[in-house]
């Protein structure tokens, strides 16, 4: 946001000489983080792909089996529900949360009494982990829990069943907790962003006779078009990540109904262990992110430039 | 009229807000009731006990303890070494005219915004191969590793608007490259390492899936595996889990509150960044 200011005031400063030679320590200074970062990531990452043309048990060495691993995929049909039931997550988690968190950013933006308070009681739930999260919303599901008992105060009772044992239900019972840790965290970015907006534009709107959508249609969101490249880089990527939720709840289960890329990843390479074929799925889940990533990555450099 | 909306607003606020808490405080609730008074009326109902025992179990019988100790042990000088490291990486990367600094800025980057699971099995098989394998020697290093990438940008994104001069005087002064990094660009990045402090510390203190990846003894596992064991191990007692939850859940609610600025400013850091 500030690119734009700063490089007026950077360019003059560029032109002066800062040091004719790189010293020793300056080229440690980026490198030894460069090296720690391409030891446990970068190196990993091409091993990762290597991996996915192997068969390997983890004990013998792994033996190469060209696309055998892909074409094992195709056929695969929890490979298949876990890729529709992570686009279904995608689309209500993601959704969702950027809809929830826009709403109560827009809802919180004024300051007013209690405002604070407000802000504070939706966004608790960040500053938890997902396995906490997750052993909250379980007492929320369990039979004769919060759930049940507020459906028999209704007198909806014949709709009570094993929350997150009924195939019908228990990826829907994983998303609900999923979403409301995520949708404080969306505010704040949104909140964020809503702050850095010139209020003189929504003065001069009001001035022409905009009314209150127009002027979020025509003001607000246009300017927030930097924050919403970021949130919605940051929700596919955390989608696509979803996996402690997922794992502390029903991991996977029952009978795959639950399962996500990412818990059939990690069922497939530490529970089976197979890790060649764990490693396609992988690599299918870093395909999906690819677009996500450069896109990411583009407008970092543009700022960057 | 007016003051229609404001009750309709706030009505509406209080009933989501308590959406948003009420679980929670059902939880809390929940850890100070007998198991009799559980098995007996549910989780569903409200507590007609109260007993503090919950958390004795846990602590002790439960690991709870021996978990938190771990969970230090690896997220504090996982916070320290990443974020010591990316402030000399945004450093270098940010004040001079290093050849390919975008290049390295934007690789390093990308390392972060890869999805984990790419890295699991390599990154499993590597700490094997190097002894670290069920240590906590291993979470560190990658925490440290696959955290680093986004504390660069970040930091190298507020180092960059520093002011020049500073630097400048400094060197006519006569300091040196390290001077002027400990001494006055560091003093000046405060606020965005306490905000990336913050952040990181939840961030890995709550990380269950790099814990799960490296580590394989009970006795190893951080808090947030370790919830998960507990679970396993009192199977029905519900209040004892409800007591851990609250346990794991303390530290990373201690340092939000006590950063609690930092934190919401650092989440827009890495958002307007």
């Amino acid at each position: 946001m500030t690119a734009t200011i700063s490089t007026t005031s950077v360019t003059p400063t560029r032109r002066r000489r800062r040091s004719a030679r790189l010293s020793p320590l300056l080229v440690a200074f980026v490198l030894v983080p460069f090296a720690v970062e391409s030891v446990w990531v970068f190196w990993p990452a091409l091993q990762g792909f290597w991996f996915s043309v192997t068969r390997w048990d983890g004990m013998t060495p792994p033996t190469f089996v060209g696309t055998d691993n892909y074409v094992e995929l195709a056929g695969d049909a929890t490979f298949r529900g876990a890729l529709i039931n992570t686009v279904i997550w995608l689309v209500l988690f993601g959704g969702l949360s950027v809809l929830g968190g826009f709403g109560m950013a827009l809802v919180l933006q004024k300051e007013r009494r209690f405002v604070g308070f407000y802000r504070a009681a939706l966004f608790t739930p960040v500053v938890f982990s997902l396995v906490v999260t997750a052993l909250v919303w379980r007492v929320f599901y369990q039979p004769d829990g919060i759930a049940d008992t507020l459906l028999r105060a209704v007198g909806l009772e014949h709709l009570i069943r094993p929350w997150l044992a009924d195939p019908q239900t228990a990826l829907y019972a994983v998303i609900l907790p999923a979403l409301w840790r995520q949708i404080g965290y969306v505010m704040v970015l949104f909140l964020a962003g809503l702050k850095a907006i010139d209020p003189a534009l929504h003065e001069a709107a009001r001035m022409d006779g905009a009314n209150a959508w127009q002027r979020l249609r025509h003001v607000t969101i246009p300017q927030l078009k930097g924050v919403n490249a970021v949130v919605l880089s940051v929700i596919v990527i955390d989608s696509l990540r979803s996996f402690d939720i997922v794992w502390s709840l029903t991991k996977g289960g029952p009978y795959h109904s639950s399962e996500l890329l990412s818990t059939y990843m990690y069922s497939t390479a530490f529970q089976s262990l197979r890790l060649g074929y764990a490693s396609a799925i992988a690599v299918v889940i870093f395909v999906l992110a690819l677009a996500v990533i450069l896109g990411y990555l583009v407008r970092a450099f543009r700022e960057e430039a | 009229m007016n003051k229609l909306r404001t009750g309709a607003f706030h009505t509406g606020m209080i009933l989501l807000s308590l959406l948003w808490l009420g679980p929670v405080l059902w939880v809390v609730v929940m850890s100070t009731r007998s198991f009799d008074d559980i098995a007996a009326h549910g989780v569903g109902s409200l507590p007609r006990s109260f007993t503090l025992d919950t958390y004795r179990q846990a602590w002790t019988d439960g690991g709870e303890l021996r978990a938190l100790i771990n969970s230090m042990l690896v997220t504090v000088p996982s916070v320290a070494l990443s974020l010591g490291l990316a402030a000399m990486a945004a450093f270098a990367l940010s004040r001079f005219r290093i050849p390919g600094r975008r290049t390295i800025l934007l690789l390093m980057l990308a390392g972060n915004l890869l999805p984990p699971q790419i890295l699991l099995i390599p990154v499993a098989k590597f700490s094997e191969l190097t002894g670290l394998y069920d240590t906590l020697w291993a979470l560190i290093a990658v925490q440290v590793g696959f955290g680093l990438g986004f504390y660069t940008f970040v930091l190298h994104g507020f180092m960059r608007d520093l002011p020049g001069e500073i630097q400048e005087a400094a060197t006519i002064d006569g300091a040196g490259t390290a001077q002027i990094f400990t001494r006055v660009m560091l003093p000046l990045t405060r606020p965005a390492l306490a905000a990336l402090g913050a952040l990181s510390f939840t961030w890995i203190f709550n990380d269950l899936l790099w814990a799960i990846t490296v580590l394989r003894t009970d006795d190893n596992m951080p808090v947030t595996p370790a919830l998960l064991a507990l679970q396993g191990q009192f199977v029905s007692s519900w209040n004892v889990i409800a007591a851990g939850t609250v346990i794991a859940a303390v530290p990373t609610v201690a340092v939000f509150l006590r950063f609690q600025r930092h934190f919401v400013s650092g989440l827009a850091l890495g958002a307007v960044k």
